[in-house]
């Protein structure tokens, strides 16, 4: 077992001039489950090839335990990989594909056998060792592709979006048993993902990576409760959390007849840059039902709403249309989304009023995006 | 009407506007098939698009196979029947086991070394700055007819007296060196092996061709995996390449078999099939249109195709396994 250390790691491709990954710092504990996280393009996967060896770093280091793994070859660096589409060896049996490594290792074979048939008892592959791959199914196909990361026994696992190729019902059990088959290894785990469900479910810890950049780096706790600045705010969590720039004057946040209170604290920490303006998230979860004239309350026009039987989701405007346009949320722009009490949901067309619940709103610089103290 | 029929250029303008005329008579019942509502128009379809070119194999190819075979129990001038004395006389007369000797030794060396040759020149490239020039150099001469590449190896092999100035670039070369010139095409039984050597020049462009597009149709992932399982040089190429690229390979080396099995162009061009080099399809070309003789011609023609069969279904074979493997 060991530790995943990013030093300053950098990764510029040939004919490009920005880094796809930008001075990665980042530490990974033993024994730790990480995801990396972000949308297309962010460097989350270009991030983990760095880890495997597949891809050269162009500055900094990479450690693996108190090695530096840097500049050795992805065989000897003592990992395992599972790919997005499995990678599997399609000549080969099951238990050959499984047993490959350990075969190229020169490992006797008995051995292999004996670590094939463990590995193929945990995750429910035994009958289906002399297949080819052909002849499985996309989720027996992804258990092989995990077997052989289990049967190296190696230091730390990579996965690159391993659950992608898979229907949603099917990504979801898959889901808790990677991450419970894991904890049970305890083995160092590097996961690659673009869905911040996944990355909530799963991780010990959350890295979320945007254009190169590392944005945050916490529990999925801190990075719901605390995103570090606006993009971490609207891309952790779902539904996605309402964003909105109000003005700021009389120690609230104004957007047209909304008046929203802020603490002292918020106030001092705002500077020049910001333009007596402020970024204001709240998630749909944060928001209550209240009535008119209500301190801080808002009303919103309803456009749908969703019932998920747990839940209601109203999706709706502004009422003050002047407004509506500068509160944005993850389901597309000018949109606001709240949580409703599923039993009394409210019709398509209605008008409702509501109201962030104290303490729950998060408030960015608008100059740097940055989360300013509450 | 004479200007068509007796002059050169007439012709050729003839020829063009037959072409047209029946490519115009294609498109317009294509048309017409088009515009076909209701019940028959599957079939119409079918018949239309399907049915030239089934007309075509059925009297360009069907046809003149069953008439070969039919022939093949007549006599030189298809009269009278004579059993399977043609037939025996292909197995037995006294050029028979040469033919069948150098055939063999065709399709024995030419599909394995071309293959070699091409594939190992494919992984050599791959991916290099020169892949692109390095790769036409070597397919370069597909673009030349065996009849082409067996005179331009003819020169190179030309061989002349001691005495006199050599002609020939490898004797030239050989006595260049200080050696004596040596028969190149005259001496058996070295002389089969190189004119092998030009069917294997020709045909390695081919197998390397194919080989290299395999190579970089297998999936990059499965590549990485191997690389991280720890695999070296060789044991991607055994274990990684070579299974994934089986499908290719099996087609090459058949058809490259099947290539060879007819052999005939370089032959009749390098060495006219004498010096103890005759092959099959020259001897059964020699029977049919040099001695005049139908039956023997025909029967040596059936010989050939039977040999070529068993190439065909295992290569039908392998690919109905593949599907199973790949999908």
């Amino acid at each position: 077992m060991a530790s995943v250390t990013y030093d300053q790691a950098t990764r510029v491709y040939p004919g490009q001039e920005r880094p796809a990954v930008d001075a990665l710092n980042l530490e990974v504990a033993d024994g730790e489950f990480l995801v990396l996280v972000g949308p297309s393009g962010c460097g989350k996967s270009t991030s983990l090839r760095m880890l495997a060896g597949l891809e050269d770093v162009n500055s900094g280091r990479i450690l693996i335990g108190d090695r530096d793994v840097t500049d050795v070859q992805p065989k000897d660096r003592d990992i395992a990989m599972v790919f997005q589409n499995y990678a599997l060896y399609p000549h080969m049996s099951v238990a050959d594909n499984m047993g490959f490594a350990l075969k190229i290792a020169g490992t006797p074979k008995a051995q292999i056998r004996e670590r094939v048939e463990e590995a193929a008892k945990i995750l429910d592959l035994t009958e289906y060792l002399d297949r080819k791959p052909k002849a499985l199914s996309g989720g027996q196909r992804q258990r092989v592709a995990m077997g052989r990361a289990i049967v190296r026994q190696p230091q730390v696992f990579l996965m690159d979006e391993p659950l992608s190729n898979l229907d949603a019902k099917l990504r979801v059990q898959t889901r808790t048993q990677i991450a419970s088959l894991q904890r049970r290894l305890g083995v160092t785990t590097v996961y690659v993902t673009h869905d911040q469900t996944e990355a909530l479910t799963m991780g010990d810890r959350i890295a979320v990576l945007k254009d190169g950049l590392l944005q945050q780096v916490g529990t999925p706790r801190e990075m719901y409760d605390t995103p570090a600045n606006v993009f971490v705010a609207g891309f952790i969590g779902s539904p996605a959390m309402n964003l909105g720039s109000f003005a700021v004057a009389d120690g609230k946040a104004n957007l047209g007849d909304t008046h929203i209170p802020l603490t002292r604290t918020t106030i001092d920490a705002l500077t020049e840059e910001d333009k007596g303006e402020i970024t204001l998230g709240f998630r749909p979860e944060s928001l209550d039902v209240a009535t008119e004239g209500e301190e801080g309350a808002f009303a919103i026009n309803v456009n749908l709403v969703e019932e998920l039987g747990s839940d209601a989701f109203v999706y709706g405007q502004l009422a003050a249309r002047e407004v509506a346009e500068h509160v944005t949320s993850g389901a597309g722009e000018a949109q606001l989304i709240a949580r409703v009490d599923p039993r009394r949901p409210p019709m398509k067309g209605d008008k409702i009023w509501v109201k962030v619940r104290a303490g729950e709103a998060h408030v960015f610089s608008s100059a740097t995006g940055l989360r300013l103290p509450a | 009407m004479d200007f068509f029929l007796y002059n050169k250029f007439g012709q050729m303008l003839l020829v063009i506007i037959v072409f047209a005329a029946l490519i115009a008579v294609l498109l317009a019942i294509a048309w017409a098939a088009d515009r076909w509502i209701g019940k028959g128009r599957r079939w119409a379809a079918l018949a239309v698009f399907g049915g030239p070119a089934l007309l075509l194999l059925a009297v360009g190819l069907i046809w003149p196979a069953i008439r070969t075979f039919y022939m093949s129990f007549y006599d030189a001038g298809t009269n009278n029947a004579v059993g399977l004395q043609n037939y025996v006389f292909t197995f037995t007369n006294t050029g028979a086991v040469i033919a069948f000797r150098n055939t063999f030794i065709w399709v024995f060396l030419v599909p394995i070394a071309s293959t070699l040759i091409g594939l190992i020149y494919a992984i050599l490239v791959d991916r290099s700055k020169f892949e692109k020039i390095a790769k036409s150099l070597l397919f370069l001469p597909m673009a030349i007819s065996f009849v082409g590449a067996g005179i331009i190896w003819k020169f190179v092999y030309e061989y002349r007296g001691a005495a006199q100035e050599q002609i020939g670039l490898l004797n030239a070369f050989i006595t260049w060196l200080g050696f004596e010139p040596v028969r190149f095409l005259q001496d058996a039984p070295w002389n089969t092996l190189f004119l092998i050597a030009v069917m294997i020049w020709i045909q390695a462009g081919f197998a390397m061709v194919i080989l290299s597009a395999a190579i970089k149709a297998v999936p990059t992932d499965i590549i990485e995996a191997a690389r991280l399982d720890g695999v070296n040089a060789w044991e991607m190429f055994r274990n990684i390449t070579v299974p994934s690229i089986r499908p290719s390979l099996v087609v090459v080396l058949t058809t490259i078999s099947i290539a060879t099995l007819k052999i005939f162009d370089i032959t009749r061009t390098m060495t006219g099939a004498r010096f103890d080099t005759q092959v099959l399809a020259n001897q059964m070309f020699d029977y049919s249109f040099v001695f005049g003789d139908n039956g023997v011609g025909s029967a040596m023609a059936v010989a050939i195709f039977i040999l070529v069969i068993p190439l065909v279904a295992y290569n039908i074979r392998q690919m109905a396994k593949n599907r199973a493997v790949r999908g």
